[in-house]
């Protein structure tokens, strides 16, 4: 059946197609079994719960299409909503506090990239310390909660964006839309994204075709610094507050909307839109659970366990085709 | 042309690695509108100057002159932007991209830095198109053969307008038409001026295309020569060392005391590897591997060993078909492989000389039945006295030996399984003379006790010294087998490699 697939499209289609063909079984299957699931708002609450996760997997989709990983994301976006709690409290502007925010986490990326590249130190070791790091800085801040009063930021929480039809969003799946077509621009339409997939090809070519691989390793981990904290900016304004325990293993979520999302963990293959319908995915089981109301959490995990294992054997079947 | 000022000029150029010297005050002038060629054995420095002179490595001494001025590129972008354009050894290409990607990307059309596509496009086609390839340029690279994909690399370099186009091993994953095709445009650009530095094993290539060529051997020029006036025997004596003049009679071998036949491989091949081959291996035989760097001297040994899959023929052991699939299996029929990068397919060098040598009759004996530490200590402790390994001492770990004294722990290794057919790749390049006499006599010894040994060595004079059959390859065909008798001379061997067995 591959075969036949395959001849009608490119196969570097074929891991999106599989996920957009999930998606939509699973959101048919919700559908004809529960009682107002087949709805639009559907679909635009699992964006407007997950905005902050697809934006901090956008940054990651970067980094693993340069065949590296980031373990920090989670850590940074608790530290972005700590930093901006305390900011704000303390009587900062709110523009003021979204600038310092930002600056922060696109620093500690650009910190981890030069780790990386410079000191040729592997991708997981150098973020496992970012990621510690980050969240010992945010009890260094404070161990509580912080909750986060100003008129900006709940105006950012509570507004909905009429679509018509009754239908409405937040202005975090604006944001979030925003960072997904910039970024897939970036990746496809420029000299940067497309030497972001040659280093995921293979970085000793890339170097050896004269393709500025340092610059690029280096951009992808700010690249995805920065995401993380526009991440945590959008979860402040979701929650509210600023805490330490924000977050906690979010990077595993944001790798695993990636991976479902049909891009390679080894890097060069992938695409943005693939990432985008993982974090739906993930966002779909959820409510699929929370649908059903009689299951524990816990089946979100299992689920997305299962489908991960699923994905990775597919990419792994792909990959070995190729040769 | 030969009054032409030098485009290219090298000086005294020197390089080291640890514990290496690659590349000893070589010179190298290459002319505008000339094809030269670099010609050397394995390991005589060829890659490394390519290296040096393109901005992979630093060079450590000497200069290098491009049109008259001194040049020092830090990256392979630098060598580009002042006209040296390389195709590597191996492709070098991200598999992942389109093709038009790998031909253009870093000097791809934009406009506000946006990729400018269909220009991209159309220049990808014209530049394949040069080549006399239609490719979809928007497919991925992956999707195309080897040796399309060398093609790639080739428009990739000529994208680039390049006085110097250098090009290493281009023609080893192309077939006689592609070959042609190549020439065809190397050809072309000659006539334009441009200087090609042209590195391959196949000698008949060089002598169809080159015009003159410089030879390196152990890191040293040994000379540079118009093509024209170097016969193909004087220039493989150069590659390899040996004046002929120089040659002298070695002393003979004692005919084999021979049982029976071991091990008979009929029409075995493997494509892309080696041509199908007869051979026959008797008991207590060393059977000499004769043949340039990349003739398929080791691929014989792989298919032998098992760790190749042959795609025909068929080997029989003491007269029974057997299928010599993997390593274990080959294996199990006594057959044991010393592979020619020691360090990367052998010895670990942070174990102990000790665990080394007990690795493999531990892996036959399974994990589950550990060798007795004290039977261990016996076992290795014969061989460091029968191998004499220097220093004698088991715990000494593999890292701190010398070269010679790691080849002899991996023999080791292999001996103590008590073989029937020992694969030696090389077993004594790289070694300092002494080790390497005491391997030669250890081969001599062990077929004596009745172990039929496998020889492969670039150095003729070993392989006569010790071989009572010597097996000549070249292009990756057995092209003759000859018994080593009295008319058996280097200088036939070089001949019959040279002549491609034709005469």
């Amino acid at each position: 059946m591959t075969a036949l697939t395959g001849a009608v499209v490119p196969r570097k289609y074929l891991p999106v197609l599989v996920t957009a063909g999930l998606f939509v079984a699973m959101f048919i299957a919700g559908g004809a079994r529960y009682e107002g699931f087949f709805s639009t708002q559907v679909v635009l609450n699992v964006f407007i719960d997950n905005a902050f996760l697809l934006v901090v997997a956008v940054g990651m989709t970067f980094v693993i299409l340069t065949g590296g990983i980031d373990l920090s994301v989670g850590s940074v976006v608790a530290l972005a909503t700590m930093v901006a709690a305390v900011l704000l409290n303390a009587g900062w502007p709110p523009l003021a506090v979204i600038v310092v925010v930002l600056l922060i986490g696109a620093g500690l990326g650009l910190g981890m990239g030069c780790m990386i590249h410079f000191f040729e130190i592997q991708p997981f070791i150098a973020t496992l310390a970012g990621m510690f790091l980050a969240r010992g800085l945010c009890y260094t801040i404070g161990t509580d909660s912080i909750p986060i009063t100003d008129p900006a930021f709940t105006a950012a929480a509570q507004t909905q964006i009429g679509l018509g039809g009754g239908l409405w969003i937040s202005p975090s799946v604006l944001i979030a839309v925003a960072v997904v077509a910039i970024a897939a621009y970036v990746l496809h339409q420029t000299r940067f994204g497309r030497t972001v997939y040659a280093t995921g090809g293979n970085e000793q070519s890339a170097r050896l075709m004269g393709l500025p691989v340092a610059r690029t390793k280096l951009g992808v981990y700010t690249i995805s610094g920065f995401c993380s904290a526009l991440g945590g900016l959008l979860l402040a304004f979701y929650m509210l507050s600023g805490y330490g325990l924000h977050a906690v293993g979010l990077e595993l979520d944001a790798i695993a909307a990636v991976v479902i999302g049909g891009t390679l963990l080894t890097g060069g293959s992938g695409f943005l839109i693939g990432t985008v319908l993982g974090v739906l995915i993930l966002g779909l089981i959820q409510t699929v659970i929370s649908f059903q109301g009689t299951l524990s959490s816990w089946w979100t995990k299992i689920f997305v366990g299962l489908l991960l294992g699923v994905f990775i054997l597919l990419q792994r079947v792909i990959t070995t085709r190729k040769k | 042309m030969t009054s032409a000022a030098p485009i290219l000029q090298l000086t005294g150029i020197g390089k080291q690695f640890p514990g290496v010297t690659a590349l000893d005050d070589v010179d190298l002038r290459v002319l505008p509108g000339e094809v030269h060629a670099l010609m050397g054995e394995n390991g005589a420095g060829k890659s490394t100057l390519i290296k040096v002179l393109t901005g992979v490595h630093p060079a450590d001494s000497g200069t290098i002159l491009l049109d008259g001025r001194e040049v020092s590129f830090a990256s392979p972008l630098e060598a580009q932007n002042a006209g040296i354009s390389t195709v590597y050894q191996e492709v070098n290409l991200c598999p992942n991209l389109s093709v038009a990607e790998n031909i253009l990307l870093g000097r791809e059309p934009r406009r506000f830095g946006r990729i400018q596509w269909k220009p991209m496009r159309r220049r990808a086609a014209e530049r394949l198109a040069a080549l006399d390839l239609d490719l979809d340029v928007t497919a991925p690279l992956s999707q195309y053969s080897l040796a399309i994909q060398q093609m790639v690399a080739i428009a990739r370099a000529l994208e680039v307008q390049a006085r110097v186009l250098v090009l290493d091993e281009p023609t080893s994953s192309l077939d006689t038409g592609e070959v042609e095709q190549l020439f065809k445009v190397m050809r072309n650009l000659k006539d334009q001026g441009v200087a090609i530095l042209f590195v391959s094993h196949f000698l008949d290539q060089v002598y169809e295309i080159a015009d003159r060529m410089t030879i390196l051997r152990n890191g040293r020029r040994e000379g540079d020569y118009p093509t024209g006036e170097l016969g193909q025997v004087e220039l493989i004596a150069k590659m390899i060392g040996r004046d002929l003049a120089e040659l002298e009679r070695l002393e003979e071998r004692p005919p084999a005391r021979t049982t029976g036949t071991l091990l008979q491989a009929d029409q075995l091949g493997r494509t892309g590897g080696i041509e199908p081959f007869s051979l026959t291996i008797r008991e207590g035989e060393v059977v000499g591997l004769a043949g340039l760097l990349g003739s398929g001297r080791t691929e014989v040994a792989r298919l032998l060993f098992g760790a190749d899959h042959a795609t025909g023929g068929s080997v029989t052991i003491d007269g029974t078909p057997v299928s010599l699939r993997t390593p274990q299996i080959a294996m199990t029929h006594k057959i044991a492989f010393c592979p020619e990068d020691r360090k990367a397919d052998g010895l670990i060098p942070d174990l102990t000389v000790r665990e080394n040598v007990v690795l493999a009759l531990q892996a036959r004996r399974g994990w589950t039945r550990p060798l007795p530490r004290e039977q261990q200590a016996q076992l290795v402790d014969r061989y460091i006295k029968a191998l004499k390994i220097s220093p004698a001492d088991p715990e000494q770990l593999v890292r701190n030996l010398s070269g010679g004294n790691q080849q002899k722990v991996l023999l080791a290794r292999w001996l103590i399984l008590e073989p029937r057919l020992l694969i030696l790749d090389e077993p004594t390049r790289g070694i300092d003379v002494g080790a390497k006499a005491e391997i030669q006599r250890l081969v001599a010894e062990l077929s004596d006790g009745g172990m039929a040994v496998l020889f492969i060595s670039a150095e003729l004079e070993e392989v006569l010294r010790l071989s009572h059959k010597v097996g000549v390859l070249r292009d990756r065909k057995l092209i003759a087998e000859l018994p080593n008798d009295d008319t058996l001379t280097t200088e036939v061997l070089m001949q019959t490699i040279a002549s491609g067995g034709r005469s």
